[in-house]
């Protein structure tokens, strides 16, 4: 992964592309290299749909090598949504087939003139463009079964669907898994309208003739990778709960511990809780799917495999099996109860290519300003096909919960940095509340994950009802999760590094051996703190100040029920989060 | 003295989802946990009345008690 693949979209002639030695970005990965780069190299104050974004995609320090659960990928850019930099995450088979093909990153740069759609053909051979106009205003899934066609099974696919097509500020970027449906999106922020903008279709990632990347170190290696895959099995979050449920096995908890956000964050209960939440989607999917329908790994050599199928009644395939907040955003925020519907509005936002966080959000924000009745299933489903169909008001939905917000003339929007929260309530988890205020990506739940430790118990208990101690649980998350990251892992491999001190050693000797350095635990934090200060530097330079870190006010307005609690960290504590 | 009890994901395996359970007073979550013969080590959070409980957490009538497995997710 010594290389860099630089395209420029907009040159005279037809697109071109140069391989570069890695140079000054190497020993970064993953979110590290995107961020390193669009810092650098993209003018804060540019418009997100102009030739002068980039688009950055990158694999993780550790994809492509035989260490289990590192096949992430990292897509950053100048968001469209937020006008920050922005790191957009996703499983799938695409960050494996970019490594073994020796790429620590792509970066697209410019765009072209004219209407004609690309698409691009990345192999061993170097790449290939070619204009292809014949997927216009096609899904993911039907674009998918176009080109498996002609490339084939065995290749990785990143397109965009409609909504990238529009350029819509909540397009995301699908990626196939390994039975090529395109359901691991790089969803939030909108780099699905950048990969749009620059008129790219489809990416087609071939790894053939490559082989897995092989460590400095290999007998270290093999031995890390056994310690860090007992770690991952033995430690009960990611070696039973989530490969028998899901990450929908949180509905039941948010819902008890009363900081289940219900009908656009007005209370903190969902009366239909328990028919939606992961026990009941894991007993419908093994019913009608068969047993094991509930366990499925999104990417090659996972091991915690968290994901599952969701078939209908026939036990036709519908869609993945919904994540938490999918679930939580078409569910009980919009007041449904039923597992059908919220998983045909998954496959629906898949398919248009759409973050499904921001797209349930949006439609809650819909029906509080009365566009639909909360409850009413059937009427969001038809308000999200006009997404597909790109109507005006489907540009409106398409375009978030912000733009939607103010289309409608809401007050109640919960946006941090136009990003929508997810499926967290912050007066009732205050520890969540700061990330969503602080991070460098708006409001983001994955950024600095403190339900973990608000509501999980995992890495400590930090009170979720009380101030204290929060600045410092976020700002201590935030720092570990940039540097878990630029690794490649998927970020559930932090439930058990957080409770587990050996198998956090064990991804620093996974590292060490890979690479033959001497990292300690003070260099991943060093890493993580490198990373979020090129970020805070490139959103200061867009123009963000202290006023964008906060929540929108009704959250220190309103409390909300059981806990009848308002969110009451105060302007001053937030920043001092990024003191260091 | 009646609390509601609640269990969920492998916690309702050989037991059930939510149910009134009588103790007598002074019961703690302790109690009740022995009671249903919840290993220690498969706890993860309790909640009584959707607040945080340890197990020395003495209980009163009309108390929701919800008993969770270590989860996680994201």
């Amino acid at each position: 992964m010594d290389m860099i693949l630089r395209i420029d979209m907009g040159a005279a002639g037809g697109p071109k592309a140069k391989v570069e030695p890695v140079g000054a970005f190497a020993g970064l990965g993953g979110r590290g290299m995107t961020s390193m780069i669009v810092a650098k190299e993209v003018d804060p104050l540019c418009h997100p749909l102009s030739a002068a974004n980039k688009l950055v995609i990158a694999p993780g320090l550790l994809t492509g090598t035989s260490a289990s659960t590192s096949g992430r990928l990292s897509v950053g850019c100048k968001s469209p949504l937020t006008g920050t930099i922005k790191e957009s995450n996703a499983g799938g088979q695409a960050a494996q087939a970019l490594a073994r093909l020796g790429y620590a990153a792509v970066i697209v740069e410019g765009k072209p003139k004219g209407d004609d759609w690309y698409k691009l053909l990345i192999n061993k051979d170097g790449i290939k463009f070619t204009v292809d106009n014949s997927m216009k205003m096609l899904g993911t899934y039907a674009t998918v079964d176009k080109l498996r066609k002609e490339y084939g099974e065995k290749v990785a696919y990143m397109m965009i669907g409609q909504a990238g097509e529009m350029t819509l500020m909540n397009a995301s970027i699908a990626c196939t898994d390994r039975e090529l449906h395109p359901t691991r999106h790089c969803g939030r922020g909108g780099v699905g309208a950048v990969m749009g903008a620059k008129k790219i279709k489809a990416i087609i990632i071939d790894e053939a003739g490559t082989q897995m990347r092989a460590p400095k170190n290999p007998e270290k290696f093999k031995e890390a990778g056994k310690v860090f895959v007992e770690g991952l099995k033995k430690h009960a979050v990611s070696g039973q709960a989530l490969p028998a449920y899901g990450t929908n096995v949180l509905t039941n908890i948010l819902n008890e511990a009363g900081g289940y956000p219900t009908r656009n964050f007005s209370t903190g209960r969902f009366e239909g809780g328990s028919k939606i939440s992961g026990e009941s989607l894991a007993a419908l999917e093994d019913k009608r799917g068969g047993p094991g329908s509930s366990t499925h790994g999104c990417h090659r050599g996972c091991i915690i495999q968290c994901s599952g199928i969701f078939t209908d009644e026939k036990g036709n395939y519908v869609t993945k099996q919904p994540e938490y907040e999918t679930v939580w955003s078409h569910g009980g925020h919009c007041g449904i109860d039923d597992l059908d519907a919220i998983a045909l509005m998954d496959r629906m936002d898949d398919d248009f290519g759409l973050d499904t966080i921001e797209s349930g959000v949006t439609i809650g924000v819909a029906m509080e300003a009365g566009v639909i009745p909360f409850g009413d299933a059937k009427a969001a489903i038809n308000l999200l096909a006009e997404v597909g169909k790109g109507t005006p008001l489907g540009k409106v939905i398409g375009s978030g919960a912000g733009i939607t917000g103010k289309v409608f003339g809401v007050e109640r929007v919960p946006v941090v940095k136009n990003q929508a929260l997810p499926a967290y309530d912050p007066r009732a988890i205050q520890g969540i509340g700061v990330t969503y205020a602080t991070s460098t990506m708006g409001a983001d739940h994955t950024a600095g994950y403190a339900i973990a430790t608000n509501i999980l118990k995992v890495g400590g208990y930090v009170d979720p009802l009380k101030t204290e101690g929060q600045v410092d649980l976020s700002r201590n998350l935030q720092i570990a999760t940039a540097a878990v990251d630029a690794t490649g892992m998927c970020l559930f491999i932090a439930f058990p590094l957080l409770d587990q001190p050996d198998t956090f050693q064990a991804l620093i000797d996974l590292l060490n051996s890979f690479y033959g350095l001497s990292l300690t635990a003070d260099s991943v934090v060093a890493l993580g703190k490198k990373i979020l200060s090129v970020e805070r530097e490139f959103n200061k330079n867009a123009g963000f100040t202290a006023v964008h870190d906060r929540l929108p006010r009704f959250f220190q307005q309103e409390p909300v029920a059981p806990h009848n609690v308002t969110f009451t960290v105060k302007d001053e504590e937030l920043d001092k989060l990024f003191n260091w | 003295m009646v609390v509601t009890v609640r269990l969920f994901a492998t916690l309702q395996e050989g037991r059930f989802v939510e149910a009134p359970r009588d103790y007598a007073l002074g019961a703690s979550v302790g109690t009740i946990v022995d009671d249903l013969r919840i290993p220690q080590d498969d706890i993860g959070v309790v909640f009584v009345n959707g607040r945080n409980a340890e197990l020395d957490r003495v209980v009163s009538a009309g108390d929701v008690v919800s008993i969770f497995p270590p989860i996680g997710g994201g």
